[in-house]
């Protein structure tokens, strides 16, 4: 009874403290890492939030892949109560800072050095007009190819290092009675193949002029049809009932042996590990054929807000989002890598570290680039664009010479 | 007072409805109108820049697609559930004795939510686990039936769906027809010796025409706005093969952020839903001021 006196005595203390205090670091988060390992990650960063005399308000919205999310946030943008922190990615944060609502916190990225530990175009990201106005959390590698160890030992295929071994593998397996490549007919994953395609054929200068500065004569050049003359070999090398599959089953057709590859981003491996799958062991991941790495980084947008509280809370949020201890905690989570090049690995699987070599030799040489399928290259519109043209030649008998040109128009279209 | 308050309490009870609907239906048909004539993107803007959200409407394939799919998946499904319908109400009036029972039955889809008619008709027309896989289980190696993973037939998946979902309810429409129509005359014709098709098609039908009209009118809605149907059973795909203007808008407004194309497109549903009920609204008017 004594003991339990105290801590309440010293519970209402705490409450006092919390009341008088007054520019006690406030900050509201919209998100929606709102599944298993996800939430937990973001229960790690409110935890070092907290130690450090943080009030977080959460705000999780989960639904359609963040949809509900922003639509939650046009709501509050528009009203003119915008949370301190949004969970945007990509050229989003532009989008945002042209609407006039994002703030500056460079004197944090500044104090923190964030320059010099991040790769400079993935920094890019992260500034508004040269000023720091989001803080980037992870990097998802997409270009990564998923393989059953037993499948390819059964019937002498190495994983394949270009395309041509690729499909020679993949005919051999189709022989065998082994579905090559298990995919999940939805939009969005026909384009993240098609991107690992891109890169892989054409390479990094050709993905960069293509799905970055979308330039015509890329758009429509004879490679673009040797991208689309590959994704018409894919097509053949998937079962018959992929149609609308989601990815995570794609996943499980390689664990049991259903199938032999997938091409899907580095949140693959995370279905394997929780399967009790051993990397190099069970499963094997590998870059796709080609050279370059493609990037999906999630970061958080800071918001104009107003008040010593929320904005000493939004500095807070920033530093520690960065952070080293928050970017090793939240990946080993996630199955990402961190974004700053100076966290220990130690702790992280073999994928992990391949992905974090990949990077800095990738940043080095310049085929460091923003994933398409994924939001990180192009504005919504754009994308959408592209990805309409990728999953409907994908699903119909249409000629890749048609396809480029349907591509141009659909580009042209949308600008 | 009183008085004053008896003579004016329907006006008084109906004036914050009629507020609300003008505000929120006519009002924001207005504003949607407005911003469909913008360069919106992800937040909407109010410079007027002409029709260039309609031009790339309609030079958009995908837009294209969506649109027919609208009149294959309305055409169909209004013809094949009122068809459909009629034929089970009139084996129905046939006064069989499980009547109640089997009504109930066919009724009882209409019950189901778009999602679950969605979801369960994926897994039934899945060819890897559903119709075609146990066909082809019991011997029949040939038997294919793919037309949710082809891109092709995937929209008459659609239908299929649809009509399963509608036709007991279209069913229980023409019941009521059926059975409110005089039975008086029925047994005047049945002792004159007329046959029971031509008491069907000459006297029965005829003085159903407006059940008739409300069913189409309410499948037709329906068809137009539907949009949860498609979400469940195939999202759109294969690629966007059955995209309606419906997720055509939605995509537009919530996944790419660009509100300018969702707006024209919600527009162009508008008219759409206008060109079928305003002459429906004339006729009824008009025979109404006539009688």
């Amino acid at each position: 009874m004594k003991h339990f006196m105290s801590i309440a005595a010293v519970a209402a203390m705490t409450v006092m403290a919390a009341q008088t205090a007054k520019a006690e670091p406030q900050a509201e988060v919209l998100h929606w890492w709102t599944s298993g390992g996800e939430a937990k990650s973001v229960a790690v960063l409110q935890q070092e939030f907290a130690s450090r005399g943080g009030v977080w308000t959460d705000m999780p919205v989960a639904g359609g892949g963040g949809d509900a999310a922003m639509t939650a946030l046009r709501a509050r943008v528009l009203s003119g109560n915008a949370p301190t922190a949004v969970q945007l990615k990509g050229p989003s944060i532009q989008e945002w800072y042209e609407e006039g609502v994002l703030a500056d916190i460079s004197a944090v990225a500044e104090a923190n050095g964030w320059e010099d530990v991040l790769p400079a175009n993935i920094a890019g990201h992260m500034k508004c007009e040269g000023s720091w106005c989001a803080a980037p959390v992870n990097v998802h590698r997409i270009d990564w190819i998923w393989a059953n160890a037993d499948v390819l030992a059964k019937n002498g295929i190495a994983m394949p290092a270009t395309w041509d071994e690729f499909n020679a593998a993949a005919d051999k397996l189709a022989a065998a009675g082994i579905t090559p490549l298990a995919h999940g007919g939805q939009a969005w994953q026909d384009a993240t193949v098609f991107e690992a395609v891109a890169l892989g054929i054409g390479g990094p200068e050709f993905f960069q002029k293509a799905f970055v500065e979308l330039d015509m004569a890329t758009l429509k050049s004879s490679t673009m049809v040797a991208v689309f003359d590959q994704m018409r070999k894919m097509r053949g090398y998937v079962d018959a009932d992929f149609s609308g599959r989601d990815w995570n089953l794609a996943t499980a057709m390689v664990m049991n042996g259903e199938a032999a590859f997938q091409i899907m981003g580095d949140w693959a491996k995370g279905e394997f590990l929780a399967a009790g799958k051993r990397p190099g062991i069970d499963f094997l991941c590998a870059s796709t054929p080609g050279e370059g790495f493609l990037y999906n980084v999630d970061s958080f947008a800071m918001f104009a807000v107003d008040g010593a509280d929320k904005q000493a809370g939004q500095a807070l949020l920033a530093e520690l989002i960065v952070g080293q201890n928050f970017q090793k905690t939240f990946n080993l989570n996630k199955g990402s890598i961190p974004a700053r090049t100076d966290v220990a690995l130690d702790d992280f699987d073999p994928c992990a570290h391949a992905s974090a070599q990949d990077m800095a030799a990738s940043n080095y040489g310049g085929s460091l680039l923003p994933s398409y399928a994924h939001g990180m290259a192009l504005r919504g519109a754009q994308a959408g664009a592209i990805t309409d043209v990728v999953t409907a030649h994908f699903n119909s008998d249409m000629s890749s010479a048609d396809a480029v040109e349907m591509l141009a128009n659909a580009v042209a279209n949308s600008l | 007072m009183i008085h004053w308050l008896e003579k004016h309490m329907p006006k008084l009870v109906l004036t914050p409805s009629f507020a609300g609907v003008l505000v929120f239906v006519y009002g924001f048909i207005g504003w949607t109108a407005w911003v469909s004539f913008t360069k919106s993107k992800l937040l909407p803007k109010y410079d007027l820049v002409g029709t260039i959200q309609y031009d790339r409407l309609f030079a958009s394939p995908r837009w294209e697609t969506a649109f027919e799919n609208m009149f294959i998946f309305g055409g169909l499904f209004i013809a094949i559930a009122m068809v459909l319908g009629l034929l089970l109400a009139i084996l129905l009036d046939q006064k069989i004795r499980t009547e109640g029972f089997i009504r109930t039955i066919y009724l009882y889809p209409m019950a189901l939510s778009l999602i679950v008619t969605g979801t369960a008709w994926k897994w039934i027309l899945n060819p890897g686990l559903g119709l075609q896989a146990t066909v082809q289980g019991w011997g029949f190696e040939s038997f294919t039936f793919d037309w949710l993973v082809n891109p092709d037939k995937a929209i008459y998946a659609v239908t299929l769906a649809g009509v399963w979902q509608a036709s007991g309810f279209v069913m229980a429409l023409f019941l009521a027809g059926l059975r409110s129509v005089d039975q008086e005359i029925i047994k005047a014709a049945q002792v004159d010796g007329i046959p029971t098709w031509r008491i069907y098609t000459s006297i029965i039908m005829p003085s159903m025409a407006p059940i008739f009209m409300s069913a189409f009118i309410v499948l037709a809605h329906l068809a137009i706005k539907s949009f949860d149907l498609v979400i469940a059973l195939t999202g759109g795909g294969p690629g966007y093969a059955t995209d309606l203007p419906a997720t055509y808008m939605y995509t537009m407004a919530f996944s790419r952020g660009n509100v300018g194309q969702a707006a024209s497109s919600a527009m162009i549903m508008m008219v759409v839903v206008f060109a079928i009920v305003v002459p429906y609204l004339y006729s009824e008017l008009r025979s109404k001021n006539h009688g």
